[in-house]
């Protein structure tokens, strides 16, 4: 017990940075996902079957492989294939490339989610605004925008709260996240090793985050519920 | 001088002929009722008009400008189309009202959006607004819904939604009003208070082309009224003409299973 106090500061000061690190990946996936989500969205959907064609292979490979290995290759392949590592060998590097594995990745997953939200409306709500002289994109961001946003609520929910836990997937290439940083005290760090304990603490950062995230998005879905 | 003039208009989904050389005019102040039975057209029609399908030939003239030419409709650009398109108002038979918006902002909402494009929106925006409210409060009045101006859709019953999209149909000042079925989607105890409005509507000499199955309604309200049948106008002339003079069998067909009900 009185080791356990002794190496609780040091461990969380590690696994703070760690979940520093965790929080970092999981708003640049957000803020890049969700727009891209919806430019692939778009794409998909495009009356040219080149393009719509184009958008769902990349959608089916996405949705087809595993993130830990779509992160293995962006992070690698430059490097080791083309022999020009981008991305070098800090944590900036190794952070870019995580970012961009999944951003990439849910943007395909966010992309089937728009795609559902939007077609779910009828299309009265876009003959409804032409005829009364309204233009396309005002239909988009005046009508059918909010009502897309309180369809794809509940399963943006559940994507959101598995993005959190995701992230941990970054690991694979060594970025240091709280998992990273929880592990780094088995081998040794800081004048503490074998310890497995920070490692298995981890999981209450994740329950947390995912604690306050639901209550957040609750509260978003109550909010919308003024009108059906 | 016509108000509204349609010559020839032609209207094909793929190989199937929906709409054949229909020709009709109608005066300033009219009201056209339009019958027939289902899959005659009479929506593909209103449709046209409210260039929400574009015709494969013909010609729609208001107040004797070209609005619609089959034959040259590619070379208008989009701001034109709209122009054209904004001397229509169309009510659905399923309202189509915005649900995330109140009675009122859905009266307004159209008219705010294209205020925001006119040259003294910045400098007047404020007067501007109050202007648009004010008209639209008037609308919703003149419909009798001032209590239920700030509730949404799902809290009014179908024939104050119907009622609700008269009104931001008529916020936009169109100089013909098109309905769609207006009472078709309603309880029947409902229809009554839409079909009250829309006969108010005409007193104030509202320009109107209405599809119908309310018989009784159109007979009474309507100056002309045209008969569809298979795409075709069978029968366009004054209320007692088609109704009470049909000059075909089918049409006498038809009107007979609503006089039997
Ligand atoms: N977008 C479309 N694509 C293909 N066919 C269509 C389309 N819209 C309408 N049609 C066809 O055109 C014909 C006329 O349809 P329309 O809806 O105009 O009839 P209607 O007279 O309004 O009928 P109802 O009284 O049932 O409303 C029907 O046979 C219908 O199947
Ligand atoms: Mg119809």
């Amino acid at each position: 017990m009185e080791t356990f106090l002794q190496q609780l500061p040091t461990v969380l000061h590690a696994l703070n940075i760690g979940f520093l690190q965790t929080l970092k990946l999981f708003i640049a996936t957000l803020v890049g996902a969700i727009p891209l989500g919806l430019l692939i969205c778009f794409g998909s959907t495009s009356k040219y079957k080149i393009i719509s064609g184009f958008f769902n292979i990349i959608i089916w490979i996405v949705r087809g492989t595993p993130l830990m290995i779509q992160l293995l290759i962006i992070y690698y392949f430059p490097g080791l294939v083309l022999h020009n590592p981008v991305w070098g060998g800090s944590e900036t590097g190794r952070f870019m490339a995580s970012a961009l594995a999944f951003i990439v990745n849910y943007a395909c997953y966010f992309s089937e989610i728009f795609r559902g939200g939007i077609q779910g409306i009828s299309v009265g709500q876009d003959e409804a605004g032409l005829v009364l002289g309204m233009s396309k994109v005002e239909i988009f961001v005046h009508v059918k925008l909010l009502q897309m946003i309180k369809r794809i609520l509940p399963p943006m929910s559940n994507e959101i709260l598995t993005l959190v836990k995701d992230t941990s997937l970054a690991r694979i290439i060594a970025l240091q996240e709280v998992i990273w940083a929880g592990q780094s005290f088995m081998k040794g760090s800081q004048g503490i090793s074998g310890e497995i304990w920070p490692l298995f603490f981890t999981a209450f950062y994740y329950l947390v985050c995912n604690g306050i995230l639901t209550v957040v998005l609750n509260r978003l879905e109550k909010k919308l519920e003024f009108f059906r | 001088m016509a108000i509204l003039k349609v010559e020839h208009l032609s209207k094909s989904f793929g190989s199937t002929k929906v709409l054949k050389d229909i020709c009709f005019s109608l005066e300033k102040s009219e009201i056209l009722s339009i019958i027939g039975s289902s899959g005659s057209g009479k929506t593909t029609l209103l449709r046209c008009l409210n260039f929400l399908e574009t015709p494969n030939n013909g010609i729609i003239l208001v107040n004797e400008k070209e609005v619609f030419n089959g034959k040259t409709q590619k070379t208008l650009t989009e701001s034109q189309k709209k122009e054209n398109r904004l001397h229509f108002g169309l009510v659905f038979q399923s309202f189509n009202l915005f649900p995330q918006y109140t009675a009122l902002e859905n009266v307004t909402l159209a008219r705010k959006l294209a205020a925001k494009k006119e040259k003294d929106y910045k400098s007047r925006k404020k007067e501007i607004l109050q202007e648009i409210e004010e008209e639209g409060i008037q609308l919703l009045k003149q419909m009798g819904l001032e209590h239920r101006m700030h509730q949404y859709p799902h809290q009014l019953s179908g024939g104050q939604c119907q009622r609700v999209a008269i009104a931001r149909a008529l916020a936009l000042k169109p100089d013909i009003l098109c309905f769609d079925e207006p009472t078709s989607a309603l309880d029947p105890e409902l229809t009554g208070e839409v079909l009250k409005v829309i006969k108010e509507l005409a007193e104030q000499k509202m320009t109107m082309v209405i599809v119908t199955h309310e018989m009784a309604f159109a007979k009474d309200v309507s100056d002309k009224v045209i008969f569809m049948d298979n795409g075709v106008v069978l029968e366009y002339g004054s209320p007692e003409e088609v109704f009470d003079n049909p000059k075909e069998e089918r049409t006498k067909q038809f009107l007979g299973r609503f006089i039997n009900e």
